[in-house]
C-alpha cells in the first residue's frame, strides 16, 4: 500500500500540457520557502513572475462566458424578517459576475460573510434554519431560485474546509456523485471510466490506482481533499466552489490543490474563499473583499492586490488588521 | 478529525498509513509530579474516596460471584443431551428430559423481536435525527416520540406483557394465536409474545442508531447535499452505512434483552413444556403456537417454581449467562472495530 502524499515529479509529468512553474519541494528541503508561483498552461517553468507579466499571462488564458451573476444579493439570519435593515445582515448587496476559465477568490477577515455568500450560491444556505436571501442569481441566465434544488448543486459544486469523504470506498465515493443523477442506475462498467476521468483530472489517479476499493478515510488529508475534488467535478459541474479547501491541509497538499485550481480553471469557474491571502495571490485571477457582509472591493488579482481603490482593502492586504 | 488521524504528518515522512507508530509519539505513562498527600485532605473527602473504591470493587465481586457461581454449577450439571432432547413431563428429574424446546423458542422469540424492532428502531432514530429538527411542531414532536420510547424502556416488561395480553386477546386479532371452543382468543402465541418483545428491544436499539446518527458529522450530509443528492438518498448511501456498526451493537443489545426476558414469555408465550403449533399451516401454526424460552424454563424448574429439576435449572441458566456474556463480548468487538475502521465515535452499549 504506497500512499506518497505528493506524487514526486511523474505524475506531473503524466498530465499532458501542464507545467508548473517549480519542482513540488521534496522532503528535506521544507524549510526554504517555496517560491511564490503561477500555474500557466502551455508555458515553460520559470520561478517568480513580475505581476506585470503575470497579468500579461492571465490575458492569454482569456475567461470564457459568464457562469454565474450575482445581483443584489443579501442573506440574513435569524427568524425575523431583517433582510433590507442594514446591520442585521450576513451579506449585504452583493453584485458579481463570474465567468467560465477564471478563478475568484474571495477574502477578508473572519465572519465577513465569504462563506455565507459562498454556500448561497448552490443554495446550501437553506439547510440552515432561519437564512433567508434577497436578490437574484443567474446561472446561465436561470434564476436558481427556480431550478430544482438537486439539479442546481450537480451543476454547482462545493468542496469543504475539512474534506468530508464518505465512509466507502474511493470508487464509491466517486460513483455516488455520479449515480442517482438518472433514474436508472448505471452498471459499474459504464461508471468505471468516468470515475477514472474525474480521479485523473484531480490528481488523484495515479496514487490510487493500485486499489480504488480502499477505503476512502484510509487517504491522507490532502488525497482526502482531492477526492473530494474529484467527487465534485465528476458530474462534470459548471462551476467549483470551494471554502477554504487548503486550510486543514500540509502546505505540500495545498500546493497540490493550488496546481489543481489552476488546471480546473480551463473547464469550470472556480470560487474559492480563503483566509490566506498569500493563497488568493498565487490562485485567484479575480479577488472580491469583503467586509463585515459588504463587497468592498472586486477586480483583478493584480489591482486588488497592488492598487486597492478602497483605503478598508488597502489596509487589509497589507495586514493591518483581519 | 479522522482525517487527519491517519494523515502522514509533513505528507511523505512516513509513506505508509497504518505503519508501526511514530517514536515522537507521547508514552502513556509519563512520569508524574508529586501530588497531594492523602494526610492534607479532609476527612469527608478521604471518607468518599474510599466509598468510591468501595463501590467499584464490590459491583466486581458481585458479577464475578454471579458469574462463578453459575459457571460451576452449569458446568456440574450441563450434559451435551440436554440441548439436544425435548423436555418430558416427568416427576423425576432424571426423566425429565432436556430443554431443546426452550432454546428453539428462544431463538424464534429473538428473531420475531428483532424482526419488529429493528425496522422500527432504526426508522425511528432516522426521523428524530434527520427529519424531526425543522420548525417548532415538529421539534415538539420529536420530544414526544423521544419521551414515549423513554417510557417504554422504564415500563415493566410484566406491565407489557399484561397491556400484550389485553391486546391480543380482541377478536380482531385472533388470527395470530389460538382462539379456545367458547369463543374467547387465548391471546398467548409466538406471535404475540414477539411483538411484545420488539418493545423490549426497541429502546436500545434506537438509542444506539440515533446516537450513531448524531454523531455522523454534518459536513458529511452536507457533502451529500452538495453533490445534489437528495435527503433521502444521502440516508440511503450515506448515513445508514455510516451507522452500520451502531445499528449492530443495538441490534445485540436488543438481542441480549430478550433472551433475559422473562414476564413477557410466562405471560404471552403460554410458558408450556413443549413447544405447541397451533392449526393447519405450517410455519404459521408455529408462530401461533404456544411454547417457552430458557428464562422461562429456569423459573419453572427451579426451586422458585415447580421446583421439579433444579439442576436442569442450573444447566439453562448457565447456557442463557454464556449468551449473555457472549453477546457483551460481540457489543465490544463491534465498537472497538468500528472505531478503529475510521468510524465515527458514538456511544455503544449505553441504554
Amino acid at each position: 500500500m504506497k500512499m506518497h502524499e505528493v506524487p514526486p515529479a511523474r505524475a506531473m509529468h503524466e498530465i499532458p500540457q501542464v507545467r508548473t512553474t517549480h519542482e513540488v519541494p521534496r522532503v528535506g528541503t521544507m524549510h526554504e520557502i517555496p517560491p511564490v508561483r503561477t500555474i500557466v498552461l502551455d508555458r515553460p517553468p520559470a520561478p517568480v513572475r513580475p505581476v506585470r507579466e503575470r497579468e500579461a499571462i492571465r490575458r492569454v488564458a482569456a475567461p470564457g462566458p459568464e457562469r454565474l451573476r450575482l445581483e443584489d444579493v443579501s442573506v440574513s439570519y435569524g427568524g425575523a424578517s431583517t433582510l433590507g435593515r442594514r446591520g442585521a445582515n450576513a451579506v449585504r448587496s452583493v453584485s458579481l459576475s463570474i465567468h467560465q476559465g477564471e478563478v475568484l477568490a474571495l477574502i477578508g477577515p473572519s465572519g465577513c460573510g465569504k462563506t455565507t455568500l459562498l454556500r448561497t450560491l448552490n443554495r446550501l444556505i437553506e439547510l440552515t434554519p432561519g437564512a433567508r436571501r434577497g436578490g437574484r442569481i443567474l446561472l446561465d441566465g436561470e434564476d436558481i431560485h427556480e431550478l430544482e434544488d438537486t439539479a442546481l448543486r450537480a451543476r454547482v459544486a462545493m468542496v469543504f474546509q475539512q474534506p468530508n469523504p464518505f465512509p466507502m470506498s474511493i470508487f464509491d465515493n466517486v460513483a455516488f456523485a455520479l449515480r442517482e443523477q438518472s433514474r436508472r442506475r448505471p452498471h459499474r462498467r459504464e461508471l468505471e471510466p468516468l470515475v477514472v476521468g474525474a480521479l485523473e483530472r484531480a490528481g488523484l489517479y495515479e496514487e490510487v490506482r493500485e486499489d480504488l476499493h480502499r477505503p476512502a478515510l484510509r487517504l491522507s488529508g490532502g488525497q482526502q481533499q482531492r477526492l473530494c475534488i474529484a467527487r465534485a467535478i465528476a458530474p462534470r459541474p459548471e462551476v467549483l466552489l470551494m471554502d477554504e479547501p487548503c486550510s486543514a491541509l500540509d502546505p505540500i497538499s495545498t500546493s497540490v490543490i493550488e496546481e489543481l485550481i489552476g488546471e480546473l480553471r480551463r473547464e469550470l469557474a472556480v470560487v474559492i474563499v480563503t483566509h490566506n491571502l498569500a493563497q488568493a495571490h498565487r490562485v485567484a485571477d479575480k479577488v472580491a473583499f469583503m467586509y463585515l457582509g459588504d463587497l468592498v472591493e472586486y477586480g483583478t488579482t493584480a489591482q486588488v492586490f497592488d492598487e486597492p481603490r478602497a483605503p478598508r482593502t488597502r489596509d487589509y492586504v497589507r495586514g493591518a488588521f483581519g | 478529525m479522522n482525517a487527519f488521524a491517519s494523515s502522514p504528518g509533513a505528507g511523505g515522512l512516513s509513506s505508509r498509513v497504518g505503519g508501526p507508530p511514530s517514536r515522537g509519539r507521547l508514552s502513556s505513562s509519563p512520569s508524574r509530579g508529586r501530588g497531594s498527600s492523602l494526610r492534607t485532605w479532609r476527612l469527608g473527602e478521604r471518607l468518599a474516596l474510599i466509598a468510591a473504591w468501595a463501590a467499584g470493587l464490590s459491583l466486581c465481586a458481585i458479577t464475578a460471584a454471579i458469574v462463578l457461581y453459575m459457571g460451576f454449577r452449569g458446568i456440574q450439571y450441563l450434559r451435551p443431551e440436554l440441548l439436544f432432547s425435548r423436555p418430558q413431563a416427568s416427576l423425576s428429574q432424571a426423566g425429565s428430559g432436556g430443554f431443546l424446546d426452550p432454546l428453539l423458542g428462544t431463538a424464534l422469540l429473538t428473531v420475531i423481536g428483532i424482526a419488529i424492532a429493528a425496522p422500527l428502531g432504526i426508522c425511528s432514530a432516522l426521523w428524530i435525527v434527520e427529519y424531526g429538527q425543522g420548525g417548532r411542531a415538529r421539534q415538539a414532536l420529536t420530544r414526544v416520540v423521544e419521551s414515549s420510547i423513554e417510557i417504554v424502556a422504564g415500563t415493566p416488561d410484566i406491565v407489557i406483557a399484561l397491556f400484550g395480553l389485553a391486546l391480543f386477546q380482541l377478536h380482531l386479532l385472533a388470527f395470530v394465536s389460538f382462539t379456545a371452543s367458547g369463543g374467547g382468543v387465548y391471546g398467548r402465541s409466538f406471535l404475540a409474545a414477539g411483538a411484545m418483545m420488539s418493545l423490549i428491544a426497541l429502546p436500545p436499539l434506537f438509542v444506539a442508531v440515533r446516537d450513531g446518527l448524531l454523531a455522523v458529522p454534518a459536513h458529511m450530509r452536507e457533502g451529500a447535499f452538495a453533490l445534489g443528492k437528495t435527503r433521502i438518498a444521502t440516508i440511503r448511501r450515506v448515513l445508514l452505512p455510516a451507522v452500520r456498526s451502531n445499528i449492530a451493537t443495538g441490534v445485540t443489545l436488543g438481542v441480549s434483552r430478550i433472551i433475559a426476558d422473562t414476564a413477557i414469555v410466562v405471560v404471552l408465550l403460554g410458558d408450556v413444556l413443549r413447544t405447541e403449533t397451533q392449526g393447519g399451516l405450517p410455519g404459521l401454526s408455529l408462530l401461533r403456537g404456544t411454547g417457552s424460552t430458557l428464562t422461562s424454563y429456569v423459573y419453572d424448574n427451579s426451586p422458585a417454581g415447580e421446583g421439579a429439576a433444579p439442576q436442569k435449572a442450573y444447566a439453562a441458566a448457565f447456557v442463557l449467562m454464556v449468551f449473555v456474556l457472549l453477546l457483551n463480548l460481540a457489543v465490544e468487538r463491534i465498537a472497538r472495530a468500528h472505531s478503529r475502521s475510521g468510524g465515527f465515535a458514538a456511544g455503544g452499549g449505553i441504554v
